[in-house]
């Protein structure tokens, strides 16, 4: 598979420990320490995770993880939104039955840490004789940092996948038209409506149309007007003119090319419209990818394009979503746990999630690994829109404690739009609701 | 309840003259099980909402006392009032529509023809089946492009439909699924009723020339009216506190055009962690059911009453 000398494999691991070990005992002190895998051997870890594709990756090799440690770990995975409610309530009570917890970022953040619930492993991180020298901050992608440290800089989690927002577009829909992938945002909503045709059932563009689900579509939108939901100095931007515009554009797409019924469309639904090669172009994570190239599912195989989000008037800029492992602060085994931390975004589990189209994991060195990026299955757009989206990418939510709620009024404002509603009108309404929440949560 | 098995014997006592101060000790090893039990599973859990109510409480956070604050808030919550318009709404669809459907199967089912058992067993099936389960079936059938519905619609002629992805059509949408899950429930009480109808009035009014929608109106309308009262009365507790359909199907969307307190709370409570906020919401909607259940026992006993009545 993957190996070379800075990424070593278990078996790697295990002789380079066991000649270490070897060393120690014939009285030579080895001159860098090696990560001893073994030393928790006989613990037993609770770990909570969210049921997805990327824990899915987890679970399937775990058993390499008790061979190369001996540490028995119990692992549970969840649909994410009971997830994440079971980890709060269980964290909240300060004695949580699981000792890591797979956290998305992108909501649970700053509720993470001010509620102390993830220990300090900036510690762990620097200790040769728990990290593998090929593992330092410096590998994760700049979204990676942001989430993981904490407002003092302190790194509190292991990133583990990124999810950018891509436009995954249906290449047959747009050829019949004559037209090409759009280059800014402009030319995405003409395009829209130019495939759009209700006779033929075949329609331009799909996105979240379902409350709290839809909310980052417009915050993303947002973001190539060159704005974000709450700026540097923390007060809500969401009355401004880009923020106006944003959900202008939202209002339009989903009303005029989009499927009757968007207003309800979660992920999934939208996902299978795509699938039935009705649909122009579909806005969401690179981790919804896998479907359309299977054929049992898919009637898109080999007609998608996967590209980065077009260029809007204040930029071009990919909506950034990641989630993460922890080490819960009231766990007995933090060591352990951490080096689970560790194994989960290793080079080689990295390479899998990629591989698989299950996830992008946070570190550049599994990214630009020739060898790695040979064995992806997913066309190679979709990695291609992977790197780029990399490069542009901008943190989509802000990072609040009542991120749900910030989805869910802002949410339900989007809605409306699709409703007919007026965009202004509906985003004065929803901050006038949404700024009391924000005050109680950091008051 | 509890209050009422433990007034009863000492009122009987008192009626015959003996001193309760003495008799209430002797009672009170009897009574103790029960009370811890009440107390433990119901006082307590009632007495901890109680005062998380009155204290602003978001998980991760620390807790503050703030007096009536959150009933203040709570009021002036037009996402609360919403919800509780959609609760009424839902439950009174869902109350009202399996009944007027069960009634009428009832009666088709109380008639004797052929493979009669065997069509009341299947007719009885949505009832057994999970709701979740169902919600899911439907939700697909209701999808506006897949959904086997429009493509029926589509043979008669009538457009598509957006069902549970439109803000007005949702919770009848919802009401369709209640109804087609408990109309057997209501059927098969009222099936009951129609078993344990005597025969003779039926005799004597045929002697006296009644047509069948007279012996209908006249004879077993109210000799079946308790029985109708209790279909009442368990439809409105379940549809009132339903909460895995509309949560499974729509999970209170579109925006929030079917959530009822139940989700609204829910949400407030599990979503946003507001455990203090979600609390008060939870007192005000238990004394709206309280309130809701002595009117409902007022006109059961009027109708068990005007039933003795007539007899």
């Amino acid at each position: 598979m993957t190996t070379s000398i800075l990424k070593p494999t278990r078996r790697s691991f295990l002789a380079a420990s066991a000649a270490i070990g070897g060393a120690a005992l014939i009285g030579g002190r080895p001159a860098a320490a090696a990560v001893d895998w073994k030393r928790f051997s006989g613990t037993t870890l609770n770990v909570n995770l969210v049921k997805s594709p990327r824990s899915d990756t987890l679970t399937k090799y775990l058993p390499e993880f008790e061979s190369l440690t001996g540490i028995k770990v119990n692992a549970e995975a969840t649909p994410e939104q009971q997830q994440r409610q079971k980890t709060v309530i269980e964290l909240s009570t300060g004695k949580p039955s699981f000792d890591v917890v797979h956290l998305s970022y992108h909501v649970q953040k700053r509720q993470f840490e001010k509620g102390g619930w993830l220990a300090d492993i900036s510690g762990f991180l620097k200790d040769p004789n728990l990290t593998d020298p090929s593992l330092t901050e410096g590998d994760f992608a700049e979204a990676g940092l942001l989430f993981a440290k904490d407002a003092k800089g302190t790194l509190r989690s292991l990133p583990f996948s990124v999810d950018y927002w891509i436009v995954y577009w249906n290449k047959e829909l747009f050829e019949k038209k004559g037209l090409s992938y759009p280059t800014s945002l402009d030319e995405l909503v003409a395009a829209a409506e130019k495939i759009t045709d209700p006779s033929a059932n075949t329609y331009g563009f799909v996105a979240r149309g379902l409350k709290n689900a839809n909310t980052p579509v417009w915050t993303s939108f947002m973001l190539g007007y060159g704005a974000s939901t709450i700026g540097p100095d923390g007060k809500i931007n969401t009355l401004s003119k880009e923020a106006i515009e944003a959900a202008k554009l939202y209002q339009r797409l989903l009303t005029k090319s989009a499927p009757p019924g968007v207003s309800g469309f979660n992920w999934a639904e939208a996902q299978s419209a795509f699938l039935q090669g009705k649909i122009g172009m579909w806005f969401d994570g690179v981790g919804f990818a896998p479907p359309i190239e299977d054929p049992q599912k898919s009637r898109v195989v080999g007609k998608t394009g996967y590209s980065v989000m077009p260029k809007g008037p204040g930029g071009q800029a990919a909506g950034t979503f990641g989630d993460g492992l922890g080490v819960v602060e009231a766990s007995t085994k933090k060591e352990a746990a951490y080096l689970f931390c560790q194994w989960a975004i290793s080079h080689d589990m990295g390479a899998r999630l990629l591989q698989a189209g299950a996830g992008v994991p946070f570190r550049q060195s599994i990214l630009t690994d020739a060898k790695v990026r040979e064995g992806v299955k997913m066309p190679g757009a979709w990695l291609d829109a992977v790197a780029g989206s990399g490069k542009v990418s901008k943190l989509a939510l802000p990072v609040i404690i009542p991120v749900t709620e910030f989805r869910d009024i802002y949410g339900v404002a989007l809605t409306n739009m699709i409703g007919g509603a007026d965009a202004e009108t509906e985003l004065k309404n929803a901050t006038a609701q949404f700024e009391p929440v924000l005050a109680r949560s950091e008051g | 309840m509890a209050s009422v098995s433990i007034d009863n014997p000492m009122t009987e006592a008192q009626d015959k003259g003996s001193k309760p101060s003495v008799l209430a000790p002797n009672y009170w090893p009897f009574v103790m099980p029960a009370l811890l039990v009440v107390s433990a599973v119901i006082v307590f859990p009632w007495l901890f909402t109680l005062w998380m109510s009155v204290n602003s409480w978001t998980l991760g956070q620390p807790r503050t006392f703030i007096g009536l604050a959150n009933y203040v808030r709570l009021m002036q919550d037009m996402r609360f009032w919403e919800s509780l318009w959609h609760t009424t709404t839902y439950t009174a669809l869902s109350v009202v529509l399996p009944l007027f459907f069960g009634t009428l199967a009832a009666l088709v089912f109380d008639a004797k023809f052929p493979l009669r058992g065997f069509l009341r067993g299947i007719f009885v099936m949505p009832m057994m089946a999970t709701p979740v389960a169902i919600a899911l079936v439907w939700t697909m059938m209701f999808h506006p492009q897949l959904g086997v519905l429009n493509y029926l619609l589509s043979f008669v002629g009538i457009g598509a439909q957006e069902w549970i992805y439109n803000r007005v059509t949702v919770i009848p949408s919802l009401v369709v699924v209640e109804t087609w899950q408990w109309t057997p429930l209501v059927m098969l009480i009222v099936l009951g009723g129609l078993a344990a109808i005597p025969r003779e009035p039926y005799e004597s009014a045929e002697i006296d020339g009644a047509n069948a929608w007279q012996k209908f109106r006249y004879l077993t309308v109210p000799m079946i009216a308790p029985f109708l009262m209790i279909a009442v009365i368990i439809r409105s507790i379940d549809a009132i506190k339903s909460f895995d359909i509309i949560y499974a199907m729509t999970q209170g969307g579109p925006g929030t055009a079917s959530e009822t307190i139940n989700i609204y709370l829910y949400n407030t409570a599990f979503a946003y962690y507001d455990i203090g906020y979600g609390s008060a919401m939870a007192v005000v909607f238990f004394m709206i059911i309280i309130a809701l259940s002595f009117v409902l026992l007022l006109v059961r006993a009027r109708a068990n009453w005007s039933d003795m009545e007539s007899r």
